[in-house]
């Protein structure tokens, strides 16, 4: 088994009288891509705001490559969140500055890089995530809602972090959209020997792309292979995965990493 | 160190080494400067060395050896080359290297054209700014025939949110100021012996010109600003749309409100305003010019002519007017941008203060004209 990359044990978190995590435990292996699912209001996102140190936990641990973020200073956590790439739900594309501001924007932030390196890595990322180079004079404004989520996926690729995370990468595009957005996370994920965690509720990208999921149910996590998660028995589980809108029965052999 | 070069013949040995990441990249990018201007046939880059290399490290070795080969070299690997390279030619294979020549030299004609563009802007901006006027006042029109179209609950919001949550601020300025202009003028009148025309003064400087006045550029600091920035934010996050695509005139529904709301709350802030500078100069000549407050008030009543009054007051619906218009005008025009945000609030604000300013000279003017 590989390395370890993210150890949480124990979360609680609560607003309030609201408990939204009560002793949750979740691990993620190096190379993987893990999906965490539950329904509207299980407290995805704020799973991923507690593992990404947005957000202290009321207890437990999280570890990331050995480290346990909950104690850390805030100096030390700038350290941390270097090493890793963050996708938001509706891009989170900063409206005032062109893409290759945006992709520049935390190479320049960590690093003294002059203009012609900076240009030279913006082109070479909005290459990567398949845009074309005239995208980089653009406004966010100006993008289609497919280039948002590419370019928001440059942007948390510029400093090489391995580890990824992306919040409902597919939310909101079209299935063609939607699955090119997958080949491409599979392609960077092998080129880039990139770890990726990523909350979706898209099933396709579930079944094409993930390794291992973790499924939010009753404040607690649990996690499964996508074959195992289907033969669960938990019935909201099970309501999930084989409902209405789960038409996407899982072909043999998947996920396919495109490798 | 990460780079070690040295030529035998025709032939330069690049030895790569060292921790090729990101946070080394500035110093790798000096290094890699370092070789311009090396001339040979070929070039062996050698890997053996090297300990760990990350994309932005891969891209500044290929960048440099793209470069050596387009000067003519042929490259050669010794050792591996880094996985990332072969990642990184698949990847901007296809993409054309972005250019970008900013245009060098003096370019003539650029001011003409920069004052064309300023031109057109402006023009454009004048016939938004008249069109918004219409719309207004078609709004309006309509309302008068069907009442329920005032929206009554959302004005009363307004009234309360520009009005009465102003009067502390309103109250406070107004105080001091009528304090300040009775203490300079007392001062001055002194000498003459002609310390009852402080009230005079005070009366009527309160009363035409600075209760209103003082008024409509507070509220301009604080709600015209705030019209702007709430309906901006709603522009961004495409409320304004939905308000439209549900089949009802934002004009209606955010504008007037608003507008109608100023209009009924800056007269009564104004009548507050008058009456608590008024107070205030009967505070101060009573402890410094030692005036009673009755022998005040007896004199305020004969400083005042039966239009001194309304000469002030006339002028806050129409301050609150330009106010509210300019605020919900440029919250209306943001777009796209957080940044197009705050611009247009600043406007908003600058300009209501600037028209409110230039109406009342207006009105100076016109009162003089008339005689009153």
């Amino acid at each position: 088994m590989s390395r370890t990359v993210i150890e949480v044990r124990g979360i609680v978190n609560r607003f309030g009288m609201q408990v939204v995590h009560n002793g949750l435990d979740m691990e993620v292996f190096e190379g993987e891509v893990f999906g965490i699912v539950g329904g509207s209001g299980s407290g995805k996102s704020v799973l991923l705001r507690t593992i990404l140190g947005l957000q202290r936990p009321a207890a437990g641990t999280v570890k990331l490559y050995g480290r346990d973020i909950t104690t850390l200073s805030e100096q030390e956590l700038r350290a941390v969140k270097r090493g890793y790439g963050v996708t938001f739900q509706h891009g989170a594309l900063f409206s005032s500055l062109t893409v290759r501001q945006n992709i520049q924007l935390p190479m320049a932030e960590f690093f003294q890089l002059d203009a012609a390196t900076l240009d030279g890595l913006a082109a070479l990322k909005i290459a990567m995530v398949g845009l074309p180079a005239e995208a980089l004079d653009k406004y966010p404004a100006q993008l289609s809602g497919g280039m948002i989520k590419r370019v928001a996926l440059a942007r948390a690729l510029a400093l090489d972090p391995k580890l990824m995370f992306l919040d409902e990468p597919t939310a909101g595009l079209d299935p063609i959209a939607a699955a090119g957005f997958d080949e491409l996370l599979l392609d960077l994920k092998h080129n880039l020997e990139l770890t990726v965690v990523m909350v979706t509720h898209d099933l396709d990208t579930i079944f094409r792309t993930c390794n291992r999921v973790g499924v939010i149910v009753e404040r607690r996590m649990t996690v499964d292979t996508v074959e195992g998660i289907l033969s669960n028995p938990h019935p909201w589980i099970r309501e999930y995965f084989h409902g209405p809108r789960a038409r996407a029965v899982p072909q043999p052999g998947a996920p396919d990493h495109g490798a | 160190m990460f780079l070690d070069s040295h030529q035998q013949g025709g032939v330069v040995t690049l030895r790569v080494s060292g921790r090729w990441l990101i946070e080394n990249l500035a110093s790798i990018e000096t290094e890699l400067t370092a070789l311009d201007g090396a001339r040979a046939q070929s070039l062996v880059i050698d890997t053996t060395a090297l300990e760990e290399i990350d994309l932005s490290g891969a891209w500044a070795l290929f960048d440099r050896v793209r470069r050596f080969e387009q000067s003519g070299l042929k490259a050669q690997w010794q050792g591996r080359a880094p996985d990332q390279i072969r990642f990184i030619e698949h990847s901007l294979s296809g993409t054309k290297r972005p250019i970008s020549t900013p245009d060098e030299g003096l370019d003539l004609a650029e001011p003409v054209r920069s004052l064309g563009r300023w031109t057109l802007t402006q023009a454009a901006s004048a016939r938004t700014s008249l069109a918004f006027f219409g719309r207004i006042c078609s709004v309006l029109g309509s309302a008068l025939m069907s009442p329920r179209r005032l929206r009554l609950p959302a004005l009363v919001r307004h009234v309360i949110e520009t009005g009465v949550h102003a009067i502390p601020i309103v109250s406070l300025i107004a105080f001091l100021i009528s304090v300040i202009i009775a203490y300079m003028g007392a001062n001055e009148l002194r000498r003459f012996g002609a310390e009852i025309f402080v009230v005079d003064l005070v009366t009527i400087g309160v009363l035409r010109e600075l209760g209103v006045l003082l008024t409509a550029i507070i509220v301009a600091g604080r709600s015209g600003s705030a019209f702007a920035a709430e309906i901006g934010v709603m522009k961004l996050n495409e409320e304004v749309d939905a308000l439209q695509a549900i089949g009802t005139n934002p004009v209606e529904v955010l504008v007037m409100p608003r507008l109608l709301g100023l209009v009924i709350a800056l007269p009564l802030l104004t009548v507050i305003a008058d009456a608590v500078g008024l107070v205030g100069g009967g505070v101060l000549c009573y402890y410094l010019v030692d005036i009673s407050p009755a022998q005040y008030l007896s004199r305020v009543q004969e400083s005042i002519a039966p239009t001194t009054f309304w000469v002030g007051i006339i002028k806050a619906p129409v301050f609150a007017f330009l106010i509210a218009y300019i605020g919900t005008l440029r919250g209306m025009q943001v777009r796209e941008s957080s940044r197009e945000l705050g611009r247009l609030t600043t406007v908003a604000v600058v300009q209501s203060i600037f028209l409110v300013i230039l109406a009342d000279a207006l009105f100076a003017v016109l009162f003089l004209e008339l005689d009153i």
